[in-house]
């Protein structure tokens, strides 16, 4: 019987010749990431009791999501973290002018195809797009890790998405993936290994994929990951000399679900408030009125995201009635994005260029909501709270989406050049 | 474990991790400060009304959304003895047992309890009892290695013991 990817991957860092679902695993991370919470993770760490980290290399740690420091609370535990860094010779650390660290990851070579990657955030599952089994923890499983090297994992059993011909212009993998949270709902593949493959997807950048996966958390998935091909291995080659062993699902591989989506008939799509599962399409709720509008995170900050909204604005205005964020994903992509002209577009067309992090997407600051205001926003969560007041509404869409709704200053379908 | 008594907070499907522990507080790392803000956008008077050994009852997909541990944690320290839902998200799943915060899976409970109601819980049958309204469920056995972690107090005890014996 073949084998899935997640299957094949996790047996190999279990080193283990052969696994099926269900199968109880003492895995070995290649790379441990955490963010500001491994503040959380070096205070458990401290309570074990062993003298050293298992091995400081594996470990990353990127401050994003609250950079730089609001509060007086925030600037403690940054300073207690860079401690810690000094202290345990971690080499791999990133401060808070770096970026997301689901943009950092990738950029500075820590995603390479076939290894194991656990990261104390959800939307860790965004390193899948390279071939990675890439899952979230607690920081407590985090603290263990870094004392022991190793966690438990259930092999997940696998679905798959395929995808047939090919997005309509102004459709795109944002609206893809929420369209499958729709369908799939918020739980569909709780514990679940998802593999994306089609036509779309092959053609798709490495950036567009990443928002597959990234969101795949919004449905539970456990771990999302695209099959590496020729597109991959060029960028992460560029990234990294560490050598890496691509793996591939077997064609005969057993899945739970197969699930196909027919491109060609996939329209916008928006997440309406509290969940990201209550999908619609953008035409269903057009003409509700923004107060305003976020591009930027982990699921949407890049620099292809950048350039459809750059290009939608050229020479134009934000309707006066809304409020436009923009937040570069890294520091590498503000770089580009300054050297492109679009930072320059989006100041003439009245946007706030914020530096790169998490923002507001969690509720922590720059730029939260009131009670009552309505956003439009191309990251990740929806929940009641998430973003500010919990009287406020934050609709999720596409890059393209976000800008067209920012210009008409209501929830407007993306223009479509001919 | 010994039995849980205690009267139920009752919610219901997909509470996320966002309105259990809001983002607003994650520089927060002392467990006593976490239960002043646990359910703080689900139920502002969740924290008032708790008393230790109460119970939280919910619908499937329990503690979906952020992996921050808080959320499980915010709830251990209010002291809240167990959480029973139809299911929960994965995330919240490992994080609960790890800080050795007591779940159980029991797809029936919505049957046979309300808000407020008495509980006696067995977590080691899986024997949930109203004592308010009568009724009676079992939950789904947890994987004994993962009764193990819970009967240690969660995955650092349960580390610092293996690690002893070897």
């Amino acid at each position: 019987m073949g084998k899935t990817m997640a299957e094949k991957i996790l047996a190999k860092a279990a080193k283990s010749r052969d696994v099926s679902p269900g199968d109880l695993l003492d895995v070995y991370p290649d790379v441990a990431m955490s963010h500001e919470n491994a503040g959380l993770v070096s205070k458990v760490f401290k309570t074990i009791g062993v003298k050293k980290l298992y091995d400081s290399d594996r470990i990353v740690i990127i401050f994003d999501h609250r950079v730089p420091a609001e509060s007086v609370k925030t600037a403690e535990g940054h300073k207690a973290v860079r401690d810690f860094v000094r202290e345990n010779g971690i080499r791999n650390f990133f401060d808070i002018n770096v970026g997301i660290c689901h943009q950092v990851l990738p950029e500075y070579g820590f995603c390479r195809p076939g290894e194991v990657l656990v990261g104390t955030d959800s939307h860790t599952t965004t390193h899948g797009a390279f071939g990675v089994f890439s899952t979230g923890i607690g920081a407590t499983e985090m603290a263990a890790v870094w004392a022991t090297g190793k966690l438990w994992m259930m092999v997940p059993e696998s679905i798959k998405i395929v995808t047939k011909g090919n997005f309509k212009p102004g459709v795109y993998s944002k609206d893809l993936i929420l369209h499958l949270i729709g369908k799939l709902r918020a739980d569909g593949a709780d514990y679940l290994s998802v593999e994306f493959y089609g036509e779309a997807i092959e053609k798709m950048s490495i950036a567009s994929r990443m928002v597959l996966t990234n969101l795949s958390m919004e449905m539970g998935a456990k771990a999302a990951m695209v099959p590496p091909d020729a597109k991959t291995i060029e960028y992460v080659k560029s990234v990294t000399n560490k050598p890496f062993d691509v793996v591939i699902a077997d064609s005969d591989a057993k899945y739970r679900q197969v699930v196909e989506i027919d491109l060609s008939r996939l329209d916008p799509q928006v997440a309406c408030p509290h969940g990201v599962d209550n999908v619609k399409p953008v035409s269903e709720i057009a003409g509700l009125p923004i107060h305003q509008a976020l591009l930027g995170s982990c699921t949407n900050g890049r620099l292809e995201d950048l350039e459809i909204g750059a290009k939608l604005l050229a020479g134009r205005k934000i309707n006066r009635e809304v409020r436009m964020i923009v937040i570069p994903a890294s520091w590498k992509v503000y770089r580009e994005a300054i050297d492109k002209g679009y930072i320059s577009t989006f100041i003439d067309a009245g946007a706030v260029i914020v530096n790169p992090g998490c923002g507001p997407c969690l509720g922590a600051h720059e730029g939260l909501l009131a009670g009552g205001e309505r956003c439009i926003s191309s990251t990740n969560r929806n929940f009641k709270g998430r973003m500010g007041s919990t009287e406020a509404e934050v609709y999720l869409a596409s890059p393209s989406t976000v800008v067209a709704s920012a210009i008409a200053g209501k929830i407007t379908l993306p223009e479509v050049s001919s | 474990m010994s039995t849980f008594r205690g009267k139920t907070f009752v919610y219901g499907d997909d509470i996320n991790t966002d309105v259990i522990f809001p983002g607003r507080y994650l520089n927060v790392f002392d467990p006593a400060e976490m239960a002043k803000h646990a359910m703080e956008d689900l139920d502002k008077d969740f924290v008032k009304n708790a008393a230790v050994g109460d119970i939280v009852v919910a619908g499937k997909y329990f503690g979906c959304g952020s992996s921050r541990e808080q959320a499980a944690t915010c709830l251990k320290a209010v002291g809240i003895s167990v959480v029973i839902a139809k299911s929960f998200a994965r995330i919240f799943y490992r994080n609960a047992i790890n800080q050795g915060l007591a779940i159980m899976i029991c797809p029936g409970i919505d049957e046979i309890v309300q808000m407020g109601d008495q509980l006696e819980v067995d977590p080691t049958s899986g024997v949930i009892k109203n004592l308010t309204r009568g009724g009676e469920r079992t939950a789904k056995p947890l994987p004994p290695f993962i009764m193990g972690i819970l009967n240690d107090g969660g995955l650092i005890p349960h580390l610092q013991k293996s690690m002893k014996s070897a």
